[in-house]
């Protein structure tokens, strides 16, 4: 079966590019990313501002569910033209990461289907190789999370 | 493809990966790994079954049990690899797809 998503990473490199075919319509990829409402339910975060536009900004926030706040994001919006291109700057609050540069290209295939390119550029290969890494690590703490959620109501 | 031998279908499960962390300081039996879990317990030994197929659980022999312990190489192996990276980014856009196949249902409605 031929992976929809895929991610390009050369070896000491501080930049990746990960490709995606969407069986969306162009305008309806696009528009995923602009509006808040729409970006909260896939990206599974609150959207506390994003303004679609050159020179505009952005910040996404996760709180658990006795309202601690577990995940903060924010960064500004370079270049804007519908349809087409987002470049834009990515954060994390609180993460050793530092700010990351990102190029997202939206492409029509078909009538029904697009494309998104999203190139990543990070300030250094160690810091891009620590990011690759970061969801193992997360699915493990994700998984200690809920075991200990599952063992908190055995007690 | 034998896709039950793929480490990283393996660790896309987030109860196959609680029971990783089970026996990453101690090996266990099927008994004692199932005994942490609500789910029923054949479920448990499918999830054992694969983990130890694709090999990030070792069996051993101890009297008359079997016990599971962690294969650390195998893990070192895919803590090194991109594939947890994608699968995240697989996720993420398989549900913005999907948000976004209910919009347009919604609209055209």
């Amino acid at each position: 079966m031929e992976r929809k998503t895929k991610i390009h990473a050369e070896d000491n490199r501080h930049d990746l590019t990960i490709t995606r075919e969407f069986d969306l319509p162009l305008e309806l990829l696009f528009k995923a990313y602009t509006e808040p409402r729409i970006v909260e339910q896939w990206m599974d975060n609150n959207v506390l501002l994003l303004e679609n536009k050159r020179h505009g900004g952005y910040e996404f926030q996760k709180s658990d569910a006795n309202g601690n706040v577990v995940f903060e994001a924010n960064g500004c919006i370079h270049e804007f033209i519908p349809n087409r291109k987002i470049v834009r700057t990515f954060e994390m609050t609180n993460a050793p990461f530092d700010v990351q540069l990102e190029f997202l290209e939206f492409e029509k295939r078909t009538e029904a289907t697009s494309r998104l390119t999203m190139h990543v550029v990070y300030k250094s290969v160690a810091l891009r190789d620590a990011m690759l890494k970061l969801p193992f690590a997360y699915g493990i703490n994700m998984a200690h999370d809920r075991l200990e959620e599952i063992v908190g109501k055995l007690k | 493809m034998n896709l039950r031998r793929d480490v990283f279908q393996a660790i896309a499960d987030p109860t196959r990966r609680a029971i990783l962390l089970l026996v990453t300081t101690q090996s266990m039996t099927a008994g004692a790994i199932a005994s942490n879990f609500d789910t029923a317990r054949p479920t448990i030994s499918k999830h054992l079954q694969i983990l130890t197929e694709c090999e990030l659980l070792q069996q051993e022999q101890k009297g008359r049990e079997i016990h599971y312990h962690l294969n650390l190489e195998k893990m070192k192996e895919i803590a090194n690899f991109i594939e947890p990276f994608r699968q995240m980014w697989d996720d993420r856009f398989n549900k913005l797809e999907n948000v976004m196949k209910a919009y347009q249902q919604k609209n055209d409605a």
